[in-house]
């Protein structure tokens, strides 16, 4: 006669850890929501006080002034800028790592290349502030670039290389996952090198390496040491490079330091403001991670 | 995908060469083929020279101020006197505490993941979703959060707990996706040996599958630290930015890192307190290099390939 397959006795320990590990799986959801929660609240509060045209639409920011105002445009500006600086740098010399690690480098080369570009990505941003300040400002100066002690340019361009890394890695992923196949017949109707890796490997790859140029983009847009230490603290509505202005993130960071008591107004302001960051990063984060599931769906 | 819409030179065209053609390329696509090239091999170098040029940088700013008495020295605002004892002691109590924090949960999240979840519901694949966005989310948010949860609505203060939590929160999703890869490396076999001895689902886990994936584990619980210890934004949130000329001695004490202090000393206008952050840049990247010497020697060593 057959036996019954299952354990004879049931056993407790074993739904005991599994959901105790389950538990521990639930502290990322936990954070999310604490996260949402912690920047709700306060923002709606925030709103109460201040319209939301004014937010969105004011050219000026200056909560700390009598009489104050409250439009994140300059801040938004003052983060375009910034990132647009880093996108410069990071975006197309990104995508030219990428495709010299996955298609001219050697197996080898790529084996140490990869790992030593990602250390690029492991140095502190406060490092990176302190190089902008200390090294890139008087640079451009000395090119002959007018540029003021704290400003845009410099912390945007040193951004681009912390973001570099970044790029170039989930790209080359993108690159190598494209099927040999693909190459192999581009060679074979008389391609050249640049023409398979311009015209083959990177159209194929492509959404992979839009995915990266995404997350890129929002570690740029949320970086904060950086902009805090080399792009200045003054809230101008300005897209010129030589001058200072303040980031989101850095109003954020400058705000915390001061210490600002619970329940004021620029105490709102930090969740006012870290919620429209948190949302900015947000999208573009799902927009990239929806196009990483896309190429991995094609191809493995 | 056909060729013509790749943009392969169809029918018609010369064959143009490059690496390895067999017919006569043109020298103009010879020479764009080289142009290519050099602008590939500048954006490798670009990073790297950028990488050199901090290095000197710093070297050059600081390596004059280090000594012993700069490591043993606590805070002063005499940049003569100003040493770097107690935000090195309070990033080593915050990597100490962040590694006790994070390893369980991230490991417990991993194994959950990877050996309980079934992939087909909804919220195991949320969960999944969740973790690669967090992993994405801005440092300073994670500041945000821990000044309005931890310091503000728990009251626990600007106290070393506030600081060890906000980056445990941090640095949890990038400790669980490493595990999870390491756990993942383990084949399917060594599961259903076990199994098939009449293991139960857990001694499976406890004997097989983690000590195969330890190694792969602990590389990546330490480079995750290392990014812990690195970060400034979200202890400037919970306010760790305070002059601290002692060392803590609880969970409840005031406390401050070196990224704190580097950036503290890097906004002063006096040349000489830079000079100072430069020193204590050496430190910090000193230390960031041994974990992360540690790490790959560790996995190296360790690695199993199956």
């Amino acid at each position: 006669m057959a036996r019954r397959l299952t354990s004879s006795k049931k056993r407790y320990g074993e739904t005991l850890i599994r959901l105790a590990l389950m538990a521990c799986a639930a502290v990322s959801v936990v954070t999310t929501v604490g996260i949402l929660f912690a920047l709700l609240e306060p923002t709606v509060e925030f709103f109460r006080e201040v319209s939301p045209g004014e937010f969105f639409t004011g050219t000026d920011w200056s909560p700390l002034f009598n009489p104050s105002s409250f439009g994140v445009l300059p801040l938004l500006i003052g983060t375009l800028s910034t990132t647009l600086w880093a996108c410069l740098v990071a975006l197309p010399f990104g995508l030219g790592a990428a495709i010299y690690m996955s298609e001219y480098a050697r197996p080898r080369t790529r084996r140490w290349l990869k790992p030593s570009l990602e250390v690029l990505a492991g140095i502190p941003t406060v490092v990176y502030g302190y190089f902008a300040l200390t090294f890139v400002t008087p640079l451009l100066q000395d090119i002959g670039l007018p540029v003021e002690v704290f400003n845009a340019l410099a912390a945007g361009l040193v951004m681009g290389v912390m973001v570099l890394p970044t790029v170039a890695s989930l790209s080359d992923d993108a690159m190598t996952a494209v099927p040999m196949a693909l190459r192999e017949g581009a060679y074979g109707l008389g391609a050249s090198k640049l023409q398979v890796s311009t015209r083959v490997v990177v159209p194929a790859a492509l959404s992979g390496i839009v995915a990266s140029f995404v997350l890129g983009i929002s570690r740029a847009v949320g970086e904060t040491m950086i902009v805090l230490i080399a792009a200045g603290a003054q809230p101008t509505l300005t897209f010129n490079p030589y001058e200072a202005v303040q980031t989101m993130a850095a109003y954020i960071a400058a705000t915390g330091i001061g210490d600002v008591p619970t329940g004021s107004i620029e105490y709102k302001t930090i969740f006012a403001v870290g919620a429209t960051l948190f949302a900015a990063t947000l999208v573009m984060n799902m927009v990239s991670i929806r196009l990483v599931r896309r190429y991995r769906e094609v191809y493995e | 995908m056909s060729a013509g819409r790749l943009g392969l030179p169809g029918l018609g065209h010369a064959p143009e060469g490059g690496g390895r053609y067999v017919g006569g390329a043109s020298r103009r696509d010879r020479a764009k083929g080289l142009a290519f090239q050099a602008v590939l091999l500048f954006s490798v170098v670009i990073g790297f020279v950028t990488l050199i040029a901090l290095l000197v940088d710093v070297a050059n700013d600081g390596l004059g101020k280090l000594s012993w008495d700069f490591i043993s020295s606590f805070p002063s605002s005499l940049p003569s006197r100003a040493g770097i004892q107690s935000p090195l002691v309070g990033t080593i109590m915050l990597m100490v505490l962040v590694a006790l924090f994070t390893v369980p949960i991230g490991v417990g999240a991993a194994l959950y993941l990877e050996e309980y979840a079934d992939k087909n519901r909804w919220y195991n694949r949320a969960i999944e979703i969740n973790i690669q966005n967090l992993a994405a989310v801005p440092s300073i948010v994670y500041g945000i959060l821990g000044l309005a949860f931890l310091v503000r609505g728990l009251e626990l203060g600007r106290v070393l707990l506030a600081g060890a939590l906000t980056l445990t929160l941090l640095v949890l999703p990038i400790v669980i996706i490493a595990s999870r890869e390491a756990i993942r490396a383990v084949p399917a076999s060594i599961r259903e040996g076990a199994l098939a001895l009449g293991a139960t689902r857990w001694q499976m886990i406890r004997r097989q599958v983690l000590p195969a994936a330890i190694p792969g584990i602990a590389t990546g619980s330490i480079l995750a630290l290392s990014r812990a210890i690195g970060e400034t934004a979200p202890l400037i949130m919970i306010g760790a930015i305070v002059f601290v000329p002692f060392n803590p001695t609880s969970l409840d004490s005031a406390f401050t890192a070196l990224p704190i202090q580097i950036f503290n000393w890097t906004t002063r206008p006096q040349e000489d307190f830079k000079l100072l952050a430069a020193a204590a840049i050496i430190v910090l990247l000193a230390l960031l290099l041994t974990m992360n010497a540690f790490a790959i020697w560790l996995r190296n060593r360790y690695q199993r390939r199956w």
